[in-house]
């Protein structure tokens, strides 16, 4: 059965002018208990790559630089 | 990160603890104390950091038995009251008596309790009869403050792995355990004396009202992957038809919390506002006055507090805004709800597991022991009813300082190759596959289907009907495809779900009463049978490898309860006043 795309707006943001990942910092992928976070192989910076998310903020909380933005998700605000 | 990398690696040691939430890293670190030469190795599906249902700490410990505020014995019998009668009272009675030793250890860790103007602590009244809650100011550090401890402990901590299935031996001890690498899909294969199941609660068993898979009361990272692996290596599972189900904030799906509000003033309220049961502690018996409050027209059921003093809100919202579940600010700011002035709406969550706040877990005696030998569970998964976060570091200390003890009285047992061999086939299975059906939508329907029929109040036709439909969805597992390590985690986390949804039907099917309020309420079968159903429910896999169940006595109390006083929580709804 083939696949389909699926767009969907994802809860966690990233603002790539705070982020700092660039300089090998991982931190919000590290803490995320969901592992839904990761790191551009093309922008360097942090993105959310599965709308898998459970709204915690663990990723806004621990992020040295204040980048990470977290935001109910669509389907429950 | 994520692309499939066919490896298998292996390792060795006297301790394995599954689950680095809560439980899992006291019973480690309890382990290492007692004997600093045993290996003892924490095992974690995320990272210890910020894993499981404290990730972002707790606001307060919900059952404390603190001298001069409460004994083993009233909170014994409270739990036994709260509970209808079926608990194993020892290990009640034994986390009653020990689990001030632990909050005096978790002051030491740098976690810090209320105290009133005397310098005692300043504990709450929330539960129907006896006073055990204590509020933590520092509450959302409690996750940094263990994991200090642990790095001191200088515990190898295994971060990434998500376990999958036990290793038994010939004699059917715990002989180890298989992991897959949640980032590349390395196969582990650990040879352990002993194994601590500590990975938290079933909850995405149901679906919750958003759709949202992971929108759900539980850390969403708990997806009953415990309660599928005993249940595989031979491990009975007491009560699972003792269903978790939460008043919730409708929508967010997380607590609105009347034990942090209750005490300042807060109460539950119908939409008149008007109170219609007399305690906010959850018990099944509570929930059932909820819905009957629901299906009465007077709902939804709401958490009043714009009757409160302006400061006391603000300090209310200082622990709910920034502790456990801190985007409940957003959500309400999003929806321009202001506690100041209308009251928060709720609603009844979905299903799940859990023995945290209610009793369906894996069976433990009160060292934490399962049916298997070397085997043992604490917190959320393991069948302390009520057990909460204090009776997860108690019972997890119980099973870390047993377990290292059993260690060192034997020797490994031999790992069986074909075990191995066949998981690793299993586990890698959706990764052999060039399309399929991916793993979000088969967990979407299986927990839709538990919705439809699993939902109480129970019917016996719509419970055999889910049988048959989960029995349909089975055959499509072997269509799932995985086309990364991460939906591959995924993929695993699928297995675990439509198992306890299986054990959830049978359990349910098998207790021929209604019990434990709305968690059990049997339409079929409305009233409660003592006389054939004063008992256990234990669940397991039989000699011929299909789910089966059996009753098991409830052992004599060590605090007996009066007649007059078995019934007190059924007695919740608010009396209209002449």
């Amino acid at each position: 059965m083939p696949l389909a795309h699926s767009p969907t707006t994802v809860p966690v943001t990233v603002d790539e002018e705070k982020c700092i990942a660039h300089k090998g910092c991982t931190v919000c992928v590290d803490v995320c208990p969901l592992d839904v976070l990761r790191i551009h192989d093309e922008t360097k910076k942090a993105y959310m790559k599965y709308d898998e998310c459970w709204y915690c903020m663990p990723c806004e909380a621990d992020c040295p630089t204040g980048a990470v933005n977290v935001s109910i998700p669509y389907l429950l605000r | 990160m994520d692309e499939i990398a066919n490896g298998t690696e292996t390792f060795d040691c006297d301790v394995l603890v599954i689950g680095g939430g809560t439980a899992g890293p006291m019973a480690a670190y309890k382990a290492k104390k007692k004997n600093p030469d045993a290996t003892v190795v924490l095992l974690e599906k995320a990272n210890v950091k910020r894993s499981g249902a404290i990730s972002m700490g707790m606001d307060g410990l919900n059952n404390t038995v603190i001298p001069g505020h409460a004994t083993p014995e009233q909170y014994t019998k409270e739990i036994t009251i709260a509970n209808d009668g079926i608990v194993n009272q020892k290990a009640v009675y034994k986390y009653a008596e020990n689990c001030f030793d632990i909050i005096q250890e978790l002051d030491s860790f740098g976690i810090r309790f209320l105290k009133d103007e005397t310098g005692d602590y300043d504990v709450k009244k929330v539960h129907h009869l006896g006073t055990y809650v204590l509020p933590m100011p520092n509450g959302d550090t409690v996750k940094k403050a263990l994991y200090r401890q642990l790095r001191r402990a200088r515990l190898l901590i295994t971060n990434r792995y998500m376990a999958t299935r036990l290793l038994t031996g010939k004699d059917g001890r715990i002989a180890g355990a298989m992991a897959v690498n949640t980032r590349d899909g390395t196969f582990l294969v650990i040879r352990a004396k002993s194994v601590i199941l500590c990975m938290g609660a079933a909850g995405r068993l149901g679906l919750p009202t958003s759709g949202y898979l992971f929108g759900t009361y539980e850390n969403a990272a708990n997806s009953g992957d415990g309660y599928a692996m005993a249940y595989h290596a031979g491990a009975e599972l007491s009560n699972l038809e003792c269903y978790q189900i939460n008043p919730l904030i409708k929508d967010y799906n997380g607590p609105a919390c009347a034990y942090v509000a209750g005490p300042f003033g807060g109460y539950t309220a119908n939409n008149e506002g008007m109170r219609f049961i007399e305690c906010d502690y959850w018990s099944g018996q509570m929930m059932q006055e909820f819905f009957n409050e629901l299906q009465s027209g007077k709902g939804p059921v709401f958490l009043k507090l714009d009757h409160l003093h302006n400061k006391t809100i603000e300090e209310i919202e200082s622990t709910l805004h920034n502790v456990e579940r801190p985007t409940r600010g957003r959500f309400q700011h999003g929806r321009g709800i202001d506690y100041r002035q209308e009251m928060i709406e709720m609603h009844i969550s979905e299903i799940g597991f859990c023995s945290g706040h209610s009793a369906s877990g894996v069976f433990v005696d009160e060292n934490a022991r399962t049916t298997v030998d070397g085997l043992y569970a604490a917190g959320d998964m393991a069948s302390v009813p009520h057990n909460y976060m204090l009776g997860a570091f108690t019972n997890g200390r119980f099973a870390g300082e047993d377990a290292v003890e059993y260690a060192g009285s034997v020797d490994f047992a031999k790992i069986d190759e074909d075990q191995v061999a066949i998981e690793k086939e299993r586990v890698l299975a959706p990764t052999k596959l060039e399309d399929g059906i991916p793993p979000n939508q088969v967990e979407y329907k299986i927990r839709r289907l538990v919705n439809d029929y699993l939902q109480p109040p129970k019917v016996t036709k719509k419970m055999q009907l889910a049988q048959e439909r989960f029995a349909e969805v089975r055959e499509d597992l072997k269509h799932m495809v995985a086309r990364d390590s991460h939906e591959l985690m995924r993929a695993m986390e699928v297995h675990s779900i439509i198992d306890c949804a299986d054990m959830a039907a049978a359990a349910s099917l098998f207790r021929t009463e209604s019990r434990w309020g709305l968690y059990h309420n049997r339409t079929d079968y409305p009233e409660r049978d003592n006389e054939n159903w004063f008992c256990f429910s234990q669940l397991f896999k039989n000699q011929e490898g299909a789910m089966d169940l059996k009753k098991r006595d409830v052992d004599p109390y060590v605090v007996p309860i009066d007649d007059e006083e078995k019934d007190i929580y059924d007695k919740q709804r608010v009396e209209a006043q002449a």
